[in-house]
């Protein structure tokens, strides 16, 4: 498939007024205004956030309030200037967030910056453990289903890939710790790691903080297997409810173009079903698949703030329920804007990756 | 879940008024699996909205009962004897608060719904049909909601709304409004795609011809034709709703135990049970989401597969032989009976 044609014109820009500027272009223009849409999208994120986050009030009244006496109360109201115009502090915060300056928490008094880097590998580690169970689990079953349309290995899927979407992650995860945990004894409750393994894997050098990757390259094998048995849980919870989610996408994109043509033709010329539904109906599926999973991320990001309290993962999520809790706004601004600006970029890496495999995508 | 919808009158124009119905007209169209799915999906749903109206008969105490007349109820009691599901570790008893919770789901199923139709449908009619910066704007904005993740807004909403706490109908309103303001950008989406379609169409410029007002095209034209894709959407949102207002519960934004019975916050509660050995008190309210989200989930997909001719098992197709059904069934479809004027 050709990547660098340019897009016809066509009747489509006539119907979206709004698309209007980004059509004719060739694939650079269509890249340009996708970047450039990606700052709007947080700066929009970032406002609403700071706005709503101020109408509950300031955020040293919020997390202090009742624990300090009324007059140490509105120094530290103004020490940190919060007691000045709404519209000032907006600018001041984000004049500090293009410097990369998040500020310090209010509840442990830590950099905002180095809190998102620490627990942010844990939940990139937990994404990704769990993206490769929804891929592993998510893309052959949908095979299968498309496949045997209409028949019972297609019923008995499609009904479990609705129950998977149906159960909340926190429940699944709720019944995998008493299955595997409690009553078999297989793997460990809750946790990211062991304790000594914990311990072993922080005073590494130059931490990647994802730990699996940290234990392989110290070759510390029992850290290794250790983290892997902590991983389990927390990933099939999260990974199977994203995997319904692939199940249902593929079998419905399979089932498309399992009904063209040229199907028709490969299997009279003798080609195998398995390599007819892997090869030749699968690969033009592929698009709307990295389309929707890309939007996935979202749903993924917020599954693990749930997983990640379900299993005591101390990630993002966990962190972000607990600075809720003490209403720690300023920790809580700083996670739901970097949350903000995965989720624009990865819209914008998916736009892209659809415009290249598909030319018709770039109006 | 983000359904492709295809816009396809659903039912035959000149069938009786009852068999134009959107779920009926859907049966009659459904065959084999889609018709098991679609059944299981409306029993599922009917006992759930059964339970919510019949809650104060069927449930044995209250949500918020700690006592009756023999004293207090034990705590973590195992299920059987005088409490079915046994005791949660505050003394609440399992089966009345998983009754119970059948009605705060609901009502907050159609407080949100409702809140959300009313305003994404206003704006998606007005962004669409008054389009310029106004439209630029808004779908800017919908499209950065969208694309955050769902329950962080509607977990900075609870935030604002309620501080955290709340009581019963502050807490219903709170999780309700958290999820609207979710929900509004799909509304949105949909009804402003249609309108600028509609827009188009002449007998909105034949309006527009004998003098008929902006406001009346809108409300009278466009919006008539505009909202035909709503049933689907809606239920598909309303099993969304239930996830998202267990999620806020699960994360300590629900609703106060004392003034209403939500599921995600008994499950909140019984996650550090679970370590002990004690199964009931998460696995009763756990399992009545999954009912509800299930039940919800499979009449919503049903509706969606139906309106889509290329899902729709075809009544023809399955009679043929079985080897043969399935590249058969699989063609584009176009044999659509009910859009031939």
């Amino acid at each position: 498939m050709t990547t660098l044609i340019d897009a016809p014109p066509s009747d489509a820009d006539a119907l979206l007024p709004s698309k209007k500027k980004a059509a004719g272009g060739g694939l650079g223009q269509y890249i340009l205004v996708r970047f450039l849409l990606i700052f709007p999208t947080i700066l929009i994120l970032v406002t609403m956030v700071f706005f709503l986050m101020r109408i509950t009030g300031d955020p040293i009244t919020a997390a202090m309030g009742g624990r300090l006496p009324p007059d140490q109360l509105q120094e530290r109201i103004h020490a940190a200037g919060y007691d000045r115009p709404l519209l000032v502090q907006y600018f001041e915060y984000l004049g500090q967030l293009a410097t990369g300056n998040f500020g310090t928490t209010l509840s442990d008094n830590r950099q905002v910056t180095e809190m998102l880097t620490t627990y942010g590998a844990a939940t990139l580690e937990l994404s990704i453990n769990a993206l490769i169970v929804a891929l592993l689990v998510g893309i052959p079953l949908g095979m299968v289903a498309a496949h045997r349309r209409d028949h019972l290995p297609d019923a008995v899927l499609r009904i479990l890939a609705i129950l998977f979407y149906a159960t909340p992650v926190f429940f699944a995860g709720m019944l995998l710790k008493l299955v595997f945990s409690v009553w078999l004894h297989w793997l460990p409750v809750a946790g990211r790691a062991g304790t000594r393994t914990e311990l072993s894997l922080t005073a590494l050098e130059a931490p990647t903080g994802i730990y699996w990757l940290d234990a392989l390259r110290s070759g510390n094998m029992a850290a290794f297997s250790d983290v892997m048995s902590h991983a389990v849980l927390p990933a099939l919870a999260l990974g199977l409810l994203t995997a319904g989610i692939f199940l249902r996408l593929v079998r419905t994109n399979v089932i498309g173009t399992l009904g063209k043509d040229y199907v028709e033709a490969g299997r009279s010329r003798g080609v195998s079903e398995f390599r007819l539904v892997t090869k030749h109906a699968y690969k033009p599926a592929l698009i709307p698949i990295i389309t929707v999973m890309g939007l996935q991320i979202a749903v993924m990001l917020g599954g693990a703030v749930l997983t990640e309290t379900t299993f005591e993962w101390k990630g993002l999520g966990f962190q972000l329920a607990n600075y809720l809790t003490a209403r720690d706004f300023v920790a809580v601004q700083g996670i739901v804007v970097l949350l903000a600006v995965i989720v624009a970029v990865t819209n914008f890496i998916v736009d892209i990756v659809a415009a290249l495999i598909d030319p018709r995508v770039r109006y | 879940m983000t359904a492709e919808t295809t816009l396809e009158p659903v039912a035959n124009p000149r069938a009786s008024f009852f068999r134009r119905l959107p779920v009926v007209s859907h049966f009659n169209k459904s065959v084999g699996l889609q018709r098991f799915m679609l059944v299981v999906g409306l029993v599922l749903t009917g006992i759930f909205l059964l339970t919510a109206l019949a809650a104060p008969l069927l449930a044995p105490y209250g949500f918020a009962q700690l006592s009756d007349a023999d004293g207090n109820f034990p705590t973590q009691q195992e299920p059987g004897g005088k409490h079915l599901l046994g005791t949660t570790v505050g003394g609440y008893d399992v089966l009345s608060r998983v009754i119970w919770g059948t009605q705060t789901a609901l009502l907050v199923i159609i407080v949100a719904v409702i809140l959300s139709i009313f305003a994404g449908v206003i704006l998606g009619l007005v962004s669409g049909y008054i389009g310029g910066w106004l439209d630029r704007i808004l779908v800017v904005v919908a499209d950065a909601i969208y694309a955050f993740p769902s329950l962080l807004v509607a977990i900075v909403m609870a935030i604002v709304i309620s501080g955290g706490q709340s009581s019963l109908l502050g807490g219903i309103l709170a999780a309700a409004i958290s999820i609207t303001v979710v929900f509004i950008p799909q509304y949105f989406r949909v009804i402003r795609a249609e309108t600028i379609r509609l827009k188009a169409e002449p007998f909105v410029e034949s309006a527009k011809v004998v003098g008929a007002s902006n406001v009346r095209i809108m409300t009278r034209h466009i919006y008539r034709n505009a909202t035909r894709t709503l049933p689907l959407i809606f239920t598909l949102n309303a099993s969304e709703a239930i996830l998202t207002l267990a999620g806020l519960g699960f994360l300590g934004f629900g609703i106060e135990p004392s003034s209403a019975a939500e599921w995600g916050f008994d499950l909140n509660k019984a996650l550090a049970d679970t370590t002990s050995g004690i199964w009931w008190t998460g696995l009763f309210p756990g399992l009545a989401i999954v009912w509800t989200v299930l039940g919800l989930t499979l009449v919503g997909e049903s509706i969606n597969d139906l309106n889509d001719p290329r899902l729709r098992g075809r009544k023809r197709a399955t009679r043929k032989a079985a080897a043969s059904a399935a590249p058969a069934a699989a063609g584009p479809g176009t044999e659509t009976e009910s859009s031939n004027p």
